[in-house]
C-alpha cells in the first residue's frame, strides 16, 4: 500500500478514536487505539500490577509477628488480596498485547518500576496500621478515579479492587485507633509510624502537575480523570479529620484548614527524596527486589510440578 | 528469571447464587483445567462471590469484532416490531 494512504488511514482512525473518548465511550482490547495510548497504558498498568505484588513484601514482614492470631489472619487476608489485585491488573494489561511472564521478567530484572512507597521499611507493628490506612487510603483515592478511565479492562479491574481496598483501609485505621487508646508507648509507636508514612503517602500521587510529563496525554485520553495535585488534595482533606479523631498529629507544621477554599493547606513535599527513591536509592529498593526474586525462585518447583502434572494428564 | 513457557489463559465465569446465570469474571493462567478452577476460586471467589465456576480456555472463545459492529448487528436494526410497545392498543383496553 502507498505510504500516504496508510498515513491518512491512521489520521482518520485517530480522529475516530478521539471522538469516542470525547463521547465518554469505553475502549476495549480489540478496538483500534493509537500506539502511544497502548504504550502509556501498558506502562501504567504494569507498574500498577508490580506495585500490588511488591506491596506484599513490607507487610509479609509482619505476618509472623502480628500480635494475635486474629491479626495474623486479617493481615494474611489483606496480603492475599494484594496478590489478587496484581493478577487482575496483569490480566487487564495482557489485553494490550504483552504476556504476563514478560512483565514479570521486567520486574525481576529491575527494568520495570513500581510504587516507590514500598521501598520504605516496616519497622514496627504500627506500620501495618499506617500502610493500610494511609497507603491503601491513598490508593483508594487514586483507584476510585481510575475505575472510570477510558480503557475497559483497567476500569473493570479497578472496580473490583476498590471494593476490596476498603477492608484494607479500615483494618489499618483500626490498628492505629487501638494503639491510640493504649499505653503511652503504644501511642508513641503509632505517632512514629504516622511521622514516617505521611509524606511518602502524599508522594504516591506523583510529581506536582507542573512537573508531570505524562499527564497531558493521559488526561486527554481520559486514562487519568483528575490531576496528581487534585487527587493529593482530596486524600489530605479526607485523611486529616481521621487522624484528629484518634489523636494522631499530622507531621506538617504548615498544615492548616482554609475555610475559603474548604481545603487543607500543607507544607512543601520533599521531591528530591521522591526522585532519589525512584532512582533506586530508597532505604529498601535492593532488598525488595531481592525478596521478590527469591520468592519467585523458591516458588519455581511448584510451577514445575504443576506443569509436569498437566503434561502427564494431557498425554493420558 | 521466570523464563519459562507461560501457562495458557482461561476465562472465568462465576455464578453468584443458585439459579442465576454465569457471568464473566475475568481470567487466570493455569497449566490445566483443574488448576484453572482452583486459581479462579482464589482470585474471583475469595468473598463468597460464587457458588459455581466455569473455566474455558481463552483460545476457545470466538468473538465478534468491534470493526464490524455496524454491519454485524444490522439485521436487528429495522425490526422494531420485536418490541411489544411498537403496537398501538385501541383506546379503552386496560390490559393486554
Amino acid at each position: 500500500m502507498n505510504q500516504q494512504i496508510i498515513q491518512e488511514d491512521d489520521i482518520r482512525r485517530e480522529e475516530e478514536f478521539n471522538a469516542r473518548i470525547a463521547a465518554g465511550k469505553t475502549i476495549e482490547p480489540k478496538d483500534w487505539m493509537p500506539e502511544r495510548y497502548r504504550r502509556q497504558l501498558l506502562r501504567m498498568m504494569s507498574q500498577h500490577a508490580h506495585s500490588e505484588v511488591v506491596g506484599m513484601l513490607p507487610e509479609g514482614n509482619w505476618l509472623t509477628r502480628a500480635p494475635s492470631l486474629m491479626r495474623k489472619a486479617v493481615l494474611l487476608a489483606k496480603i492475599q488480596d494484594e496478590a489478587g489485585h496484581g493478577l487482575y491488573i496483569y490480566s487487564g494489561a495482557e489485553t494490550l498485547g504483552t504476556d504476563r511472564s514478560e512483565m514479570i521478567d521486567q520486574l525481576l530484572s529491575g527494568k520495570a518500576k513500581y510504587s516507590s512507597i514500598f521501598n520504605y521499611p516496616t519497622l514496627n507493628w504500627a506500620d501495618m496500621g499506617a500502610i493500610g490506612w494511609l497507603v491503601d487510603g491513598a490508593a483508594i483515592v487514586n483507584q476510585t478515579v481510575l475505575a472510570k478511565c477510558s480503557y475497559g479492562p483497567y476500569a473493570r479491574a479497578m472496580v473490583r479492587i476498590c471494593k476490596e481496598e476498603n477492608f484494607h483501609n479500615k483494618q489499618g485505621y483500626q490498628i492505629m485507633a487501638v494503639l491510640m487508646r493504649g499505653t503511652k508507648a503504644q501511642q508513641e509507636m503509632a505517632q512514629d509510624a504516622m511521622n514516617r508514612w505521611w509524606w511518602p503517602s502524599l508522594m504516591m500521587f506523583g510529581p506536582p502537575d507542573k512537573d508531570s510529563p505524562n499527564s497531558g496525554d493521559l488526561m486527554r485520553w481520559k486514562v487519568k480523570l483528575q490531576s496528581n495535585d487534585d487527587l493529593r488534595q482530596r486524600f489530605i482533606d479526607r485523611t486529616v479529620p481521621q487522624a484528629e479523631a484518634i489523636g494522631l498529629r499530622i507531621p506538617d507544621d504548615k498544615l492548616k484548614w482554609n475555610p475559603q477554599t474548604r481545603h487543607y493547606e500543607f507544607g512543601e513535599i520533599n521531591w528530591e527524596e521522591f526522585n532519589n527513591v525512584i532512582r533506586g536509592n530508597g532505604p529498601c529498593n535492593k532488598l525488595r527486589l531481592k525478596q521478590r526474586r527469591d520468592a519467585h525462585a523458591e516458588g519455581n518447583w511448584v510451577r514445575e510440578a504443576a506443569a509436569a502434572y498437566a503434561a502427564k494428564h494431557a498425554r493420558a | 528469571m521466570s523464563n519459562q513457557h507461560q501457562w495458557p489463559a482461561w476465562e472465568v465465569f462465576t455464578q453468584k447464587t443458585d439459579g442465576e446465570a454465569h457471568e464473566h469474571a475475568g481470567n487466570v493462567h493455569a497449566p490445566d483445567a483443574e488448576m484453572a478452577l482452583l486459581n479462579a476460586r482464589d482470585v474471583y471467589g475469595r468473598r463468597q462471590e460464587a457458588v459455581n465456576i466455569w473455566v474455558v480456555p481463552s483460545s476457545a472463545i470466538t468473538a465478534s469484532t468491534p470493526d464490524d459492529v455496524g454491519p454485524f448487528f444490522d439485521p436487528a436494526n429495522d425490526k422494531m416490531y420485536r418490541w411489544p410497545n411498537y403496537f398501538k392498543t385501541p383506546d379503552g383496553i386496560k390490559q393486554i
